[in-house]
């Protein structure tokens, strides 16, 4: 089960996620980003505080708005993903394509940057 | 010591293979860590199997069985779907998944990079997929 909340704050726009993203579920985050990118919002911060568990499905969601993002200049900032998760993202080098802040105060510097 | 549990092919189903592995994996004191990828590697098997073997049909069952040995743990999957041979397949490099905007692609990449050996055979009209992983 996953819980996605959105807020706005300070021209940034937070999708906070948790639970767990997985093959069921990653349709929820996928639809968080299009309405994001519906509003044409610019600066995107993903809180993931409090996401226990992410599979591929979830993961491929990030990756497959990347391009877009780039091509729009949006800019994208996930932040505190927990020890377990973040081994995930190392194993398949996802930090050298998606900017990881350690947590919110990091997150929304690296998006003012 | 081996552990079994049945699932029908459904996405719902996904919690409960997880839980189980995760709860087995505790149980024979495997750390966080680690259990964290392993639980990871089966679920990627697992919805794989019952979204592309056999296209979220709930009256198809999988199997899995845990075999937990002295320096090694084994995964074995079978199921009745359509066979699929995960070394024959060429996972996508990262580049092309970024500009196809595809979501798919990366589970079995994750399953490849997370375990020691991959196995897949076919007896008596079940696929058997196998995984093992060397514990230190």
């Amino acid at each position: 089960m996953v819980n996605i909340e959105k807020e706005k704050n300070e021209d940034v726009h937070f999708i906070r996620v948790e639970g767990d993203v997985d093959a069921g579920s990653s349709i929820h985050l996928d639809n968080a980003f299009k309405e994001v990118l519906e509003v044409g919002e610019s600066r995107i911060a993903v809180d993931l505080t409090r996401l226990v568990y992410i599979s591929s499905a979830g993961l491929g969601v990030f990756v497959s708005y990347l391009d877009e993002f780039e091509l729009k200049k949006i800019k994208l900032v996930l932040f505190g993903i927990q020890e377990t998760v973040r081994q995930v993202f190392d194993i398949l080098g996802l930090e050298k394509l998606i900017a990881i802040a350690e947590n919110e105060e990091e997150a929304i510097k690296k998006l003012n940057e | 010591m081996s552990k079994s549990i049945v699932i029908v092919c459904s996405k719902d189903e996904l919690t409960k293979i997880r839980q189980f592995v995760a709860d087995e994996l505790d149980r024979n004191k495997i750390p966080d860590l680690e259990a964290h990828k392993l639980v990871l590697a089966v679920d990627e098997v697992c919805a794989n199997l019952i979204i592309h073997a056999n296209n979220c049909d709930p009256v198809n069952k999988i199997e899995l069985d845990l075999d937990f040995k002295p320096k090694q743990i084994v995964f074995t999957f079978r199921d009745k779907g359509v066979g699929f041979d995960i070394n024959k397949y060429d996972s996508p490099s990262m580049d092309e998944l970024v500009s196809s905007r595809r979501q798919g692609g990366l589970g079995l990449l994750l399953v490849k990079r997370i375990m020691d050996k991959i196995e897949f055979s076919t007896e008596k009209n079940y696929n058997i997929c196998r995984l093992v992983k060397t514990i230190a």
